[in-house]
């Protein structure tokens, strides 16, 4: 087994254990940095097939943004395991009849018999000079920009989403709103009131 | 490497939506009181987006944007219907989202950008962008369904629709994958050109059908993956109920047709008999809950269920052993049929929006109870669309379930014919049931019915419209076949 293999197996190995500790941890906390495990061990996968732009990209966008926020949001929610876990022993003889159907079904055609090394081609060994990120920007942006920017108006709308169903408006808040404080003049403040000078 | 700016032309009218979304978004961020501004912009988006589809409809196949973009005349007539619908939409909601403190720019904008999601399907060449086309379009729906954030039930029947949504697209990608492995190609119209010359493991191909299948099911809303529709027609406020039950129905069918028919056309023995499946349980079951429900619009979700069943029956009865003279007859009377109930679905959440105000829902069935005596003109439309829906002769859904039906004979399946007439004679109790209570009902209250005159004038010539084309079905029946003809 040469180096490469041993690595593969060795990502592979910690990502699996890991995925499997997301799901069968207690505490929530823990799943979440199980999952960080998972996606950094997916990270090295990708690095050893050359993909060094997307082994980057998952562990900064993910690892970096996206977990920690997730680590945030448990945090905060005071998640009632309890009542999660009711009904777990009643769903679980369906569940795990339909679950394992849809493993052996899967088994059965994502097997190494049609998708084995076999039935792919081998890919070109890449000129020097190659730039995996180079040739994943350069796609993106020619070839696929047209799901490239819908993919962005699925975000500007997932954002418009938001704050539709988290804004609210309270009236009655004895709020100061600090623009027109900054623009006020003298005359809004100061009533300069001429009177006659009266003697006692 | 060279690059050519892709023609934009095909494409003007998307560009243009998207345009004007942006354009919407500033002046409605910008300008917090500009509601009717807002309103206003929003009908030009799509008054404009229509002539812009008019002027470009050329009849010829253009592809754009690497291929990933299809410019036909199937496309170009499902458009010009969705922009009438989604207007129509926006005139009946109008009030109604008034009454309820949910006029507000977003709405508008989710509305637009569902739109925008749905022409992307329509014209999508790609597994890619029907894929992005639909996840526009289903997550400004999420958010749409859950707008009331007041309601315990709007909020439910959006988490239920978000959860099996997002289910329903895990599926459609898992088959997406399966024939991108086995095809090696995203790009649908070289899907079918590697499936015509055998490449690929026919067990992976049928694999991914399966899933694929099974996710435009759930968009369709059939039996078994039906479970949504009662939920989310119930909970959801009416108005956003009217949008979810008719333009998407539209964008539903033009998927289909591209997956399937454009895609997949090799493999129509195999999705025909899963669409049979599909068909069979839906009219069945749509039509026999439909009679036990009381509130009219959980009743007309699972009259949508039996008609989506029956826009099926068209798409199942294309190809017959191998023989593909009944395609365009058999695709076309699934187009008239989809028209057909998006017509009808508008008018009758259209009367059920007018009857509600601020503060009153018109949900119940009894609420409907000597509806006459309020309105004759507007008892009268309801119950064009009830005898419509139930297909009875001359309206416009006696001649959708009549061409469909003839599809169905063609293609040699005559007890499926016979079962489906047999359920909908079922159906068309809980269709009369309605038209009973209009007609024969002591009215409950005699509030007198409100609505702003651009909501009557439209709402009767959607109702005139059923009638019309119920008498004269030939020009749209023709108008389908013709733009299917480049398509197929």
């Amino acid at each position: 087994m040469d180096f490469q293999s041993v690595v593969f197996y060795f990502f592979s190995a910690v990502m699996v254990l890991a995925s499997l500790r997301v799901i069968t941890a207690r505490n929530p906390v823990h799943a979440a940095l199980f999952l960080v495990l998972a996606f950094f061990s997916a990270g090295g996968i990708w690095m050893l097939l050359r993909a060094e732009f997307l082994a980057i990209a998952l562990v900064m966008v993910y690892v970096g943004a996206v977990m920690v926020l997730f680590l945030f949001v448990v945090m905060m929610l005071d998640i009632n395991l309890e009542r999660i876990r009711q009904g777990f022993w009643s769903y679980l003889p369906i569940g795990a009849v339909v679950g394992l159907l849809m493993v052996a079904e899967m088994a059965i055609v994502v097997g190494g018999r049609y998708f084995g090394l076999e039935g792919m081609p081998t890919p070109a060994e890449p000129e020097p000079g190659y730039s995996n990120t180079k040739e994943l920007g350069r796609l993106l942006y020619t070839e696929y920009v047209y799901p490239f920017e819908l993919a962005s108006i699925v975000l500007l709308v997932a954002m418009i989403a938001a704050v539709a169903l988290t804004l609210r408006k309270r009236t009655g808040v004895k709020k100061i709103d600090p623009a027109a404080q900054v623009a006020v003049n003298r005359d809004d403040r100061v009533r300069i009131v001429s009177m006659r000078a009266e003697k006692e | 490497m060279n690059f050519v700016i892709p023609d934009f032309y095909p494409a003007a009218a998307e560009l243009f939506v998207a345009a004007m979304s942006f354009v919407i978004l500033l002046v409605g961020t910008f300008k917090q009181s500009a509601r009717h501004f807002v309103y206003t912009l929003t009908q030009i988006t799509l008054v404009g987006a229509a002539a812009i589809t008019w002027q470009t409809m050329d009849g010829q196949v253009n592809f754009t944007f690497s291929n990933m973009y299809v410019d036909d005349l199937m496309g170009d007539v499902l458009k010009l219907m969705l922009y009438l619908s989604v207007a129509a939409v926006l005139v009946y909601s109008r009030g109604y989202m008034n009454d309820r403190k949910m006029e507000t720019t977003e709405y508008y904008l989710l509305a637009i950008y569902a739109t925008l999601g749905m022409m992307v399907m329509i014209s999508a060449n790609h597994f890619l962008t029907i894929y992005l086309g639909l996840e526009l379009l289903s997550l400004a729906l999420y958010a749409m369904v859950a707008l009331e954030r007041d309601s315990a039930r709007a909020t439910e029947a959006a988490m239920k629709y978000f959860v099996l949504g997002a289910l329903a697209s895990g599926l459609l990608l898992y088959g997406i994958s399966m024939i991108y492995g086995a095809t090696g190609t995203l790009e649908i119209s070289n899907v079918a050109q590697a499936i015509y010359h055998q490449a690929g493991n026919r067990t992976v191909l049928m694999f991914g059908l399966v899933f694929v299948v099974a996710g435009l099911a759930f968009k369709l809303g059939v039996v078994p993956f039906h479970m949504w529709i009662p939920d989310v027609y119930q909970g959801a406020p009416a108005a956003i109920t009217l949008f979810i039950a008719s333009a998407p129905k539209l964008a539903a069918f033009a998927m289909a047709m591209r997956l399937l028919v454009n895609g997949l056309f090799e493999l129509a023995e195999q999705w025909q008999s899963m669409l049979m499946f599909l068909a069979v349980l839906s009219i069945v079951l749509g039509n026999l809950a439909a009679i036990a429900q009381t509130n009219i619009k959980r009743m007309l979700g699972y009259s949508g269920i039996s008609h989506m069943g029956f826009m099926l029956l068209g798409l199942m009865s294309g190809v017959v052993g191998g023989d593909r003279h009944f395609a365009l007859n058999a695709y076309s009377s699934s187009m008239f049929y989809v028209i057909a109930y998006v017509l009808m679905s508008l008018a009758s959440f259209g009367v059920i929006l007018l009857m509600s105000r601020a503060g009153f829902e018109a949900e119940a069935l009894d609420d409907f109870k000597g509806l006459n005596k309020r309105s004759s003109w507007f008892a009268g439309v309801m119950a064009m669309v009830m005898f419509s829906m139930a297909g009875i002769p001359f309206f416009i859904g006696f001649f959708a379930k009549f061409s469909v039906l003839q599809a169905v004979v063609a293609a040699g399946y005559i007890w499926l014919a016979i079962l489906a007439v047999i359920m909908s004679l079922i159906g068309a109790f809980y269709y009369l049931r309605v038209v009973k209570i209009m007609y024969f009902d002591e009215p409950a209250d005699n509030t007198p019915i409100g609505a702003t005159l651009d909501m009557r004038v439209l709402l009767s010539l959607n109702g005139l419209a059923i009638a019309v084309l119920g008498l004269l079905p030939q020009s749209l029946m023709t108008w389908c076949a013709y733009s299917l003809l480049g398509s197929l």
